[in-house]
């Protein structure tokens, strides 16, 4: 167990060196020069020469990278080129947001998804399945930004709901930070609920055919404890797994949610550096994400071990 | 290929999205001929009308046909997803078999590459490469495409290696085929049916990326028509004038929803699992 642990652990070092080599890279074959966007109209052979001077341009592309490495390994993600601001601090500051967010709208697809995943199972060909597993394909099929949109029409035009603009901490006022974050959250976690349905059923119809679960029956156990003592239970495993991606890709999602109500989250400051071209603050929040997204496989993964211990082995 | 089309039509689910999905290849297909208007000519003295019978579905705010904006939406949609997905469908079964078949230093460059790519939500990749190329409809379907080289080279590479040491491929070997007729003659021919469920899904996911980047305001430019910047800038004035918003929106939802229909239904098809159920 332990030696499969520090395995998985350290496999996931080459993988953070190369997202590290191919963010740098990408970030630096921007076509057309970077110091004259910056600069403007105002951008004189002087000017640029001092800018680049002053980003370290002029350096040779292999120690720009060392340099930016290095001060990564010790926190310093550099400075906007915009405000001048530290980027780390604020991507701290921001993933506080996206990561409540991210907590709340996984919430809300456990709750929706899981009975419901259940119910098509056991109901399996009836038109119960039919019905949820259409229900669940519609989950997967409407974007987050188009359900978003429509939910703010109904909501404005049918019942004259506004989602409030200000964003209040959780712990300044926990119920209008909810408020808040409840749209938001229920767009994010309704197209993560489809998928994690699907899997819910497909895993309880796996297990109710094997052998222990025919042997829970024929010694007369009842049928609730037969689906949620031993199916569930044991359908459980692969679930967590599509559960830990699908918070990995709601990392990525909540850019364009943040971005339609208007939250001041990790999503809209990468989205606010691209439009900007602001190169250390998109190079520093997707490494950041990107980080987040690896850990939090290689944490899925070491549970589904820990879960299943027939994968210690190999 | 019979026993595949009885088990389709067989499948009411995935009979719908057959349909669908052939609807909206035959909208965006004759999109000259059906749409009635040109989509970028604008009406000036008829900004946000709602639907009326010059105007099906009404005008946006410069005063352009939606309908029309819509019909040559499929095209520009079904157009990013099919080279999109050829990008990553090419490239993806280049790696994968070459990953798959010769194992060994191959395999681990290839894998370890596709694993770093992998270590990005998708939809952040391809921000992150339509920021650096810069925001066209050509950059897109690379940006788009890009993201899909890791998933069908993981999924060529498995298949490869669970066929390859099949008896018909070490008879080829033992009878002294070139690597190459291996390869293209026996290998890729067996692996070619999940690898068809994974483009039909793959579609439906670059369908929608192109959808998002155009609504986030970095896939298609104006004024050309794409359902996501449809969307985005129906925003700023939906309350008012709610046909530029809902429009676009059904047809997003309603064309990913048939290639999710018809991908489900083919993976089932395609899955031995779940054949004897």
């Amino acid at each position: 167990m332990y030696i499969f642990i520090i395995r998985r652990i350290l496999s996931i070092i080459p993988v953070l060196f190369g997202i590290t080599v191919f963010i740098f890279l990408i970030m630096h074959v921007i076509p057309g020069d970077i110091t004259s966007i910056l600069l403007g109209t105002e951008a004189t052979p002087e000017l640029k020469e001092q800018l680049k001077e002053k980003l370290g341009l002029n350096l040779p592309l292999y120690q720009q990278y060392w340099n930016w490495l290095l001060g990564v390994l010790v926190g310093d993600f550099g400075e906007s080129l915009r405000t001048g601001a530290p980027i780390l601090p604020e991507i701290l500051n921001r993933f506080t947001l996206t990561f409540e967010l991210t907590i709340f709208a996984s919430i809300i697809a456990w709750v929706i998804a899981i009975p419901l995943g259940i119910i098509a199972g056991i109901h399996r060909n009836t038109k119960t399945d039919i019905g949820l597993r259409i229900v669940s394909l519609m989950g997967v099929s409407v974007p987050n930004f188009a359900l978003a949109t429509l939910l703010i029409l109904v909501l404005s035009l049918q019942f004259n709901y506004f989602t409030p603009v200000d964003y209040v901490g959780f712990f300044e006022n926990p119920l209008k930070n909810m408020e808040r974050l409840f749209l938001p959250a229920l767009v994010l976690g309704t197209a993560m609920a489809g998928s994690i349905m699907r899997m819910t059923r497909s895993s309880i119809l796996e297990v109710l055919r094997q052998d222990f679960v025919r042997t829970a029956r024929a010694k007369g156990i009842k049928e609730r404890a037969v689906i949620f003592r031993h199916a569930f239970r044991n359908a459980m495993i692969p679930i967590l797994t599509v559960i830990g991606m699908q918070i990995g890709f709601l990392l990525g999602g909540t850019v364009i949610v943040e971005q339609i109500f208007s939250l001041p989250g990790l999503g809209q400051y990468v989205l606010t550096g691209i439009t900007q071209r602001d190169i250390p603050v998109v190079q520093g929040s997707i490494l950041f994400i990107a980080v987040m997204f690896v850990t939090i496989n290689l944490i899925v993964d070491l549970l589904y071990g820990y879960l299943n211990p027939r994968i210690s082995y190999k | 290929m019979g026993e595949f089309l009885t088990r389709l039509r067989n499948d009411k689910i995935g009979l719908m999205g057959l349909i669908g999905v052939l609807l909206i290849c035959i909208i965006g297909l004759l999109a000259p001929f059906i749409a009635p208007h040109n989509p970028t000519e604008i009406f000036n003295e008829y900004r946000l009308v709602s639907p009326n019978s010059q105007f099906l579905l009404g005008t946006d705010d410069l005063g352009r046909d939606i309908l029309s904006r819509i019909i040559y939406g499929a095209q520009v949609s079904l157009m990013v997803g099919l080279i999109a997905v050829g990008i990553g469908a090419g490239f993806g079964l280049l790696f994968g078999l070459l990953a798959g078949y010769f194992q060994g230093v191959i395999d681990n460059i290839i894998m370890r590459v596709m694993d770093v790519l992998f270590a990005f939500p998708d939809l952040l990749l391809a921000l992150a490469i339509v920021a650096v190329l810069g925001p066209n409809l050509k950059n897109t379907m690379i940006a788009i495409g890009l993201v899909f080289i890791p998933v069908f080279t993981r999924l060529v590479r498995s298949s490869v290696i669970s066929v390859k040491e099949m008896e018909y491929v070490t008879n080829a070997k033992s009878i002294g085929a070139s690597h190459f007729r291996i390869i293209v003659r026996h290998l890729t021919p067996n692996i070619l049916a999940p690898f068809l469920v994974q483009i039909t899904l793959a579609l439906s996911s670059a369908i929608l990326a192109e959808a998002a980047l155009s609504f986030l305001g970095l896939g298609i430019q104006p004024p050309d028509p794409s359902w996501g910047s449809m969307l985005n800038t129906s925003r700023k004035f939906m309350e008012i004038a709610p046909w530029t918003a809902i429009f676009p929106a059904v047809f997003i939802i309603f064309t990913i929803f048939c290639f999710n229909l018809l991908g489900d239904s083919l993976r089932d098809i395609f899955d031995p699992r779940l054949k004897d159920q």
